[in-house]
């Protein structure tokens, strides 16, 4: 008895210190939240943080930044650092982008903003147009809007219009700015389309695939000759669902645009035929499908696909076998935005970064001319598209910031959403299965249906076109 | 007086309940807490939105109803189909190898090198794993290679094992097998060896053959360890996650045929939504707990037959 006794003494007690242990740690937060308020307010007082934090999903920012910034000083040797001129370290957290993980993370980490170490706190975060409405979002306030900063309206007058509108919020504060444009274009095999076509111009190239008709008769011939239009299943997707009529989620309500199902019907037509190679986008086979060794006719890249994604798989050898064309439908992919966190603590050094990397001409037009990307300055823009010299290497001398600079100006994204990523996302993967042949057109549906309620639980129903 | 006396007398026991104690703590910490504030969760609405948390709000037992709405008992069927299929193989490799290995007549050589490399799998991290045979199976991976080489697929026409229902399945399978028939067969060697030489001998000297020795002594009397082997490798297939998480991308794919009950946890769990998950893992614990169990009281009822359920009794007798 007495045993017992002592044990359940022992545990009685065990169990009260981890309530207060439970407690305090409560407390402890809320007092950090409130001191932090309390220094944020002073914040333009105080000195700036000795380390900027700069939260993204890959290496393009940070080669930008590396390799583009005017304030760095050196880069440490596993580039998980780097070193800027007035001594302030920026340390960058990369975490891959898929599944929602970069997102999920990023809430996470915003949501203990307050309360994490001065150090630790996020400064700068990167978004992408798939759920940029997100976090620019003036309840949720985690973007701090450029104005705080002192960004105005005449340092980014030259940049395009929709990549302002998109991350601005209710009030018309805009909480983002990016440095470059994402029209998309269709970039083709030099050497398959003259075996397939019998030319390589863009110009004819493009008369033939001005269309969804006349580019399926291409798929055809391209396959009667033993290549493959498409590599995988959802390289054409972009293209339909940057042309829908309504956004992705109204209310709580997924409304599923018809235009999409004329992707799944198009694809699954490629598939049966096998215009396509079965491949699905980041995967080994469809990196391989534009190596050099590929026979692959094209591919649906906008601008950072094609400097970024396209000319890395290519590699040496595939250096000048390839051109841009505008395809059968305009469309844009992608873009990122940069955000400065909210209770950052280094507002001025952001600010600057801003201002060199996204607002600057001629850094601007230094980045273009070293890598192709298209960047957001439509008169730097404009001096490349009238510039008869100018032209890429890679695309064997075509000038396709010409063709980008046709198209930037015609790209809406009005119908973006927040929950782009995850729809488009669950979308394509849902109907694998069913160009796979694993399930039907019912059960993709409902697939996509079970996967877009267990990634965002406040959505209630899904309605079909 | 008295009690002061017998505190004297027992205070070695009390430093035991000091070292005993960190378990105890870190226990309520780390395992009993959670555990509670996951029940506690799973009758609430408490999902993450965007950056803003909604909830938590009272459901009762929505969440449990909406789980089985959905489809839990589908994954359920998955987890058990990929966890028989490798462990069904398992078992039977582990016991003929545990056997051959411990019989002093075969003598085989090396035995200590093998037991080695049957184990070596299993040091390898199942994530690792499962993205080498991905990358192995892949479309264009080695496999394909190979067999395109040697002619026995046409050229250009992979075979897409992680495509189909079957070739996923087969590989989880195949490799919850590699992974686990090592440990298993060194397990079981253990309790061959533990059986007394002299019934060996004794059913040699009988005439008895190699088939009957090892169905009429090895396997009785192995049967407490087997049953071991059964409950842990059944809690393990239950909890089914980095393997086919990573195979398959965490997609489950295809059509959510290789979507384990942990891999639907998960989702849910990534998408930070407490209640769901909650409900999910409530259900796998009772899920566990009834399992265990059921296969518990139906081997011991069986071996108390046995000879070492006899001994087992008398000595527990005895210990009484």
């Amino acid at each position: 008895m007495k045993k017992r006794m002592r044990m359940l003494a022992s545990l009685a007690l065990a169990g009260t210190m981890v309530l207060s242990m439970a407690a305090c740690g409560g407390k402890s937060d809320d007092a950090a939240a409130k001191k932090d308020d309390a220094k944020t307010e002073q914040a333009e007082e105080t000195p700036e943080g000795k380390v900027l934090n700069i939260w993204c999903w890959n290496d393009e920012f940070q080669q930008r930044f590396n390799g583009y910034y005017p304030e760095v000083k050196e880069v440490a040797e596993d580039k998980s650092t780097t070193t800027l001129n007035d001594g302030t370290v920026v340390k960058w957290t990369i975490n891959p982008n898929e599944n929602n993980n970069y997102q999920d993370k990023l809430d996470t980490a915003l949501q203990a903003q307050a309360s994490a170490a001065e150090d630790d706190k996020i400064d700068i975060f990167l978004i992408e147009a798939d759920y940029a409405l997100k976090y620019v979002d003036a309840d949720a306030n985690v973007a701090e809007p450029l104005a705080d900063l002192g960004i105005t309206d005449d340092d980014l007058a030259d940049q395009y219009q929709y990549t302002k509108d998109i991350v601005t919020d209710d009030n018309g504060a805009q909480r983002g700015t990016s440095w470059q444009a994402t029209p998309g274009l269709f970039a083709y095999r030099r050497s398959i389309a003259k075996d397939v076509l019998g030319t390589d111009d863009p110009e004819k190239v493009q008369e033939k695939l001005k269309d969804w008709d006349n580019f399926n008769k291409v798929a055809d011939e391209a396959s009667k000759k033993g290549y493959k239009m498409l590599s995988g299943y959802d390289d054409s997707y972009r293209t339909f669902s940057n042309n829908v009529s309504a956004k992705w989620v109204d209310g709580t309500t997924v409304k599923v645009d018809p235009n999409l199902m004329t992707w799944v019907d198009q694809t699954k037509t490629f598939t049966d035929k096998g215009y396509n190679n079965k491949t699905s986008l980041w995967d080994d086979s469809w990196n391989a499908d534009q190596s050099a060794k590929g026979k692959v006719f094209g591919f649906f890249y906008s601008t950072w696909g094609i400097n970024f994604t396209l000319a890395g798989n290519a590699g040496e050898e595939g250096k000048g076998d390839w051109a841009v064309c505008e395809g059968p439908q305009p469309y844009f992919w992608g873009g990122t935005w940069i955000c400065a966190a909210q209770g950052n603590d280094n507002p001025k050094t952001i600010k600057d970064v801003m201002l060199k990397l996204t607002c600057d001409k001629e850094i601007e037009k230094k980045i273009t001319k070293d890598t192709q990307d298209y960047t957001n300055t439509i008169s730097g823009m404009q001096e490349f598209a009238d510039d008869p010299k100018f032209g890429s290497e890679f695309l064997g001398g075509q000038n396709h910031i010409k063709l980008f600079s046709e198209v930037a100006p015609q790209i809406d994204m009005s119908k973006t959403s927040p929950y782009d990523q995850g729809c488009n996302e669950a979308f394509q993967g849902a109907f694998k299965d069913y160009f796979d042949g694993n399930a039907d057109m019912d059960t993709a549906k409902k697939n996509f249906e079970t996967t877009i309620i267990e990634k965002y639980p406040e959505l209630t129903a899904v309605e079909w076109p | 007086m008295n009690n002061k006396k017998k505190g004297k007398s027992i205070s070695y026991a009390r430093w035991g309940y000091v070292f005993i104690f960190p378990f105890f703590l870190v226990f309520a910490i780390f395992q009993l807490y959670p555990l509670i504030t996951t029940i506690y969760y799973s009758f609430f609405e408490y999902f993450r939105s965007g950056l803003r948390f909604i909830g938590p709000r009272f459901v009762g037992l929505a969440n449990y109803a909406e789980i089985f709405k959905a489809d839990l008992p589908k994954y359920m069927g998955n987890t058990m189909i990929m966890w028989i299929a490798g462990f069904i193989p398992q078992i039977v490799i582990s016991l003929i190898l545990a056997a051959w290995f411990t019989d002093t007549r075969l003598r085989i050589k090396g035995k200590q090198f093998f037991k080695v490399v049957i184990y070596m799998p299993n040091l390898i991290m199942a994530s690792a794993f499962a993205m080498l045979i991905f990358a192995l199976f892949s479309d264009g991976g080695p496999i394909n290679g190979i067999l395109m080489n040697l002619g026995i697929i046409q050229q250009g026409h992979p075979i897409r094992f992680l495509a189909s229902v079957l070739g996923t399945r087969s590989l989880v399978a195949l490799m919850n097998f590699m992974m686990w028939f090592g440990n298993t067969t060194i397990m079981l060697m253990a309790a061959v060896m533990g059986i007394d030489p002299a019934l060996f001998e004794a059913a040699e000297l009988d005439g008895c053959n190699h088939k009957q020795i090892f169905f009429r002594i090895t396997l009785p009397l192995i049967r407490p360890l087997l049953v071991y082997t059964l409950i842990t490798s059944m809690i393990g297939g239950l909890q089914m996650f980095d393997v086919p998480q990573i195979l398959t991308n965490g997609k489950g794919a295809p059509n959510r045929t290789s979507t384990t009950m942990i891999m639907y946890l998960n989702n849910h769990l990534f998408s930070k939504n407490y209640g769901m998950a909650g409900a999910v893992s409530v259900f796998l614990f009772v899920l566990c707990a009834i399992f265990c169990i059921i296969v518990y009281f139906s081997f011991n009822s069986e071996t108390d037959e046995s000879i070492t359920g006899k001994h087992k009794k008398i000595k527990k007798g005895a210990r009484k």
